[in-house]
């Protein structure tokens, strides 16, 4: 992102609002290094007032040195691979928290990228619509087999690309009148176990 | 309707609307569609882009519009974002920038109904694959 856009950006007032825009930012890196797999889980413990949320893909990964660049906004822009803000900017709503971000790579293996949250404290960000989020990813995405786990306290729900391809018997779920389906399946779900802080 | 809540309930669903979509018999033939991606990246979902890909799945459901919507990555226009490609069947790609909300409207009525131009693209040899 050259500077020019930084500024137009900010004068947008645009911003990573909630949860919910860094899970779908995070998770299209993986698509845009080629991934054909995306996890992607959460692991919400009210009690304790802990998020993990964890991307795991198996794209074209980055070497050591690389992974040690990757959240400096600064040294990753004039890279020839395009790593922007997107990992800073989680990582700032992960550590303003008391939280961590770390990023583990191998070449040609893929990334497995951790945040940690404290849910509890007054500069962690809302949740946002991840019902939404995940929907989004899975049926704006042909071709990368997403799957999202929703853990919370004690309780789970798993939704899948394949599992939804499979039940429709269709490859084709990016139509509007299927993603509104999707996106309310998976609302009632998360809804159901109860992942919200 | 009932809300969907297992994958049962959405392939019961998707059988109720088999006759108002033609899912299948579409999909297999991806040009005889409206395909719009919304470009993605941190620029992009920063600048409201998730709001604008949900407007216009929701509002080409609401016309019944045939269309696919799907995600890209960034364009390269940070400054224009949102920004949105969308390909008419027979038709070259056209990216449009700074979409906002009733700019998504216009496109939708004007350019996507109509084939008429509206304001707001952003000239572009750009190819997405």
């Amino acid at each position: 992102m050259a500077l020019y856009s930084v500024v137009r950006m900010l004068e947008k007032k645009s911003r990573m609002k909630d949860l919910s825009m860094h899970v779908t930012d995070i998770a299209r890196n993986s698509v845009e290094a080629a991934a054909s797999q995306v996890i992607v889980s959460f692991g919400l413990d009210k009690k304790e007032g802990v998020l993990e949320v964890k991307f795991e893909d198996n794209g074209r990964g980055m070497s050591a040195e690389m992974v040690k660049r990757v959240t400096d906004p600064f040294t990753t822009t004039r890279t020839t691979r395009k790593v922007g803000l997107g990992l800073p900017l989680f990582k700032m709503s992960a550590t303003q928290t008391g939280g961590s971000l770390l990023v583990e790579s191998e070449p040609e293996k893929g990334t497995v990228v951790t945040a940690v949250f404290d849910v509890k404290h007054i500069d962690c960000v809302p949740l946002g619509d991840l019902a939404g989020a995940a929907t989004l990813l899975i049926t704006g995405n042909p071709g990368v087999e997403f799957q999202f786990i929703f853990n919370a306290n004690g309780h789970s729900y798993s939704v899948s690309t394949t599992e939804i391809q499979d039940t429709l018997g269709e490859k084709e779920i990016s139509q509007p009148k299927v993603v509104r389906f999707i996106k309310e399946m998976i609302q009632e779900n998360i809804k159901d176990i109860d992942f919200d802080f | 309707m009932a809300k969907v809540k297992t994958l049962d309930d959405l392939r019961k669903m998707k059988d109720e609307l088999k006759n108002k979509i033609t899912l299948r018999e579409k999909a297999d033939d991806p040009e005889s569609l409206v395909q719009i991606k919304v470009s993605m990246a941190t620029c992009g979902i920063a600048s409201g882009a998730k709001e604008i890909m949900n407007y216009f799945i929701e509002e080409l459901d609401n016309q019944n519009i045939d269309a696919v919507v799907t995600q890209t990555g960034c364009m390269g226009y940070c400054y224009a974002e949102p920004t949105i490609e969308v390909t008419l069947p027979g038709e070259k790609p056209l990216v449009f920038g700074n979409v906002t909300t009733p700019k998504a409207s216009e496109i939708i009525e004007k350019y996507i109904k109509g084939g008429e131009l509206v304001d707001g693209i952003i000239p572009d040899s750009y190819n997405t694959f």
